[in-house]
């Protein structure tokens, strides 16, 4: 690992004005930045440590929302009981990802801003326009099986790897930040950028922003809600595809739904053309199948991840179908 | 350097590391401490598993600065049931992962006790039983090259079972 500074501040505005330098960046439960910093991908001059700041805490927002703070760790969030009845589906995606060991030492924010799995982005063999600027992308005609399908470039296909903010996305949740020009609050669903020709840049972070809290709006539809992930194993893997979804059927109409999908998209991807077909319509099984496949309609798919298309939108299906049952999901 | 303190398996060391040491690393080449073990030293295995004030974690994402006034179980620091149940019950061949699946299988324990959930948890479940699935989920986070998955399994199982459901 390249050697570099580590200061810990002890107030905001000093972590802030520390990272406001070229070469700093912002340290949390390290689960991504250690691992990057050790394989040379991340090579920081100072590490700003943020865990002695007080953004630890979940707390109740007016009408049922909550506030998460940005150093909440994953496991913290998960087994928050009033995540778990608000929100089931926030609990059941970062209890889906990593492992518990992971879970136990991550961030909420760290986990906004993990970087992706691609392993041609992990491999400085490989071409890498992420890693590397300028250079191509060796995963457009390698193996691409993990790849993503929607809002891809031809600079980039690398998959965005969190599973909650998949969850996030779904319940309209806005991420506040501190910078030096003050605090700002932009939309989850804003805050990660597709790639373009620019793939290197992945959020609308200015240098030295600080992720302090995640705020979720009161939700009632999400206490039907559901994150389902499908995956090469059945625990510790990265999502092949991953649905949150919330629904709220009146007398067989959908009257209210949130959907959101992983791992088929360089950003938490919000299903908005799914949902507006969707809501007012029956809720059967053809009109979430119509829905489905038209999200995924504008699909790009390369060389082997053309599944992923049929199995979103299969997914989605089954997704909605058991939380409009509220039974068994097969 | 930064002088960190750290009460280890009960004892408090004082230690001079450069920022970019490890958890795992202070372990096991300062303090001599090799039960952790560095297996692929990028939080895929889980055999640097070790408790960081009772919570189980990857010692090898970890950097020792971070963890300055933590108190740190190692395996040499366990006395627990379920190290005999691992002899009991094979659960291990070679041992390399062995360390770890057991700082992990106390920690697991523990969480399980305080309600944490896992993925396979029903939704809404109230009390309900550490059963076969819940524990394979909750421990999947250690990986065994020589597949003694169920011996561990068995040993955790039994020692789980004389602690009762939640």
């Amino acid at each position: 690992m390249k050697p570099f500074a580590y200061v810990k501040p002890a107030d905001v505005e000093a972590a802030i004005q520390a990272a406001a330098q070229p070469g700093a960046r912002f340290l949390g439960g390290g689960t991504n930045l250690v691992d990057l910093m050790r394989e040379g991908i991340e090579q920081p001059d100072t590490v700003v440590d943020v865990t002695g700041l007080p953004f630890d805490t979940v707390d109740d927002l007016p009408g049922g929302g909550l506030r998460i703070g940005a150093l909440v760790r994953n496991s913290a969030l998960a087994a928050d009981r009033r995540v778990r009845e608000r929100y089931p589906m926030l609990s059941q995606a970062v209890l889906s990802g990593a492992s518990a060991q992971l879970r136990n030492m991550a961030t909420v924010g760290g986990n906004l801003l993990q970087r992706t799995r691609c392993p041609y982005f992990y491999d400085h063999a490989s071409a890498c326009n992420k890693r590397e600027p300028g250079r191509g992308c060796d995963a457009l005609d390698g193996f691409n099986r993990g790849a993503a399908i929607l809002g891809v470039s031809a600079s980039c296909v690398a998959a965005h790897p969190s599973d909650l903010c998949v969850a996030l996305a779904a319940l309209d949740a806005v991420v506040e930040l501190r910078g030096q020009d003050g605090t700002r609050r932009v939309p989850l669903t804003d805050f990660h950028r597709l790639p373009g020709d620019t793939p290197e840049v992945e959020t609308v972070l200015a240098p030295g922003e600080l992720v302090t809290a995640v705020e979720l709006p009161p939700a009632p539809v999400a206490a039907n809600s559901r994150y389902r992930k499908v995956r090469d194993r059945a625990s510790y893997a990265f999502a092949l595809v991953s649905v949150a979804a919330a629904l709220e059927v009146r007398d067989g109409v959908v009257t209210d739904v949130c959907l959101a999908l992983g791992g088929v998209a360089p950003r938490p991807w919000r299903a908005t053309e799914a949902e507006r077909l969707l809501v007012g319509g029956p809720a059967d099984e053809s009109a979430y199948r119509r829905a489905a496949e038209a999200e995924l309609a504008g699909a790009s798919t390369r060389r082997d991840n053309a599944f992923k298309a049929a199995l979103a939108t299969a997914t989605i299906v089954a997704t909605l179908r058991e939380l409009s049952t509220g039974g068994d999901p097969r | 350097m930064t002088q960190i303190r750290m009460n280890v398996n009960g004892s408090v060391e004082s230690l001079d590391v450069e920022p970019w040491v490890s958890l795992l690393d202070a372990l096991r080449e300062r303090l001599g401490l090799t039960g952790p073990k560095k297996g692929c030293d990028q939080g895929a295995c889980g055999a640097c598993t070790v408790l960081a004030d009772g919570l189980r974690i990857n010692a090898c994402l970890a950097l020792a600065v971070q963890y300055d006034g933590s108190e740190i179980t190692t395996i040499e620091g366990v006395a627990h049931p379920l190290q005999e149940a691992f002899v009991r019950h094979d659960g291990f061949q070679c041992g390399y992962c062995t360390p770890g699946q057991l700082c992990s299988a106390i920690g697991m324990l523990a969480e399980y006790e305080a309600g944490m959930p896992s993925a396979v948890t029903p939704p809404g479940a109230g009390a309900y039983e550490l059963s076969e699935s819940e524990v394979r989920e909750r421990m999947s986070g250690n990986l065994c090259r020589c597949g003694a998955y169920n011996g561990i399994l068995d040993a955790i199982m039994d020692v789980a079972g004389e602690e009762g459901t939640r």
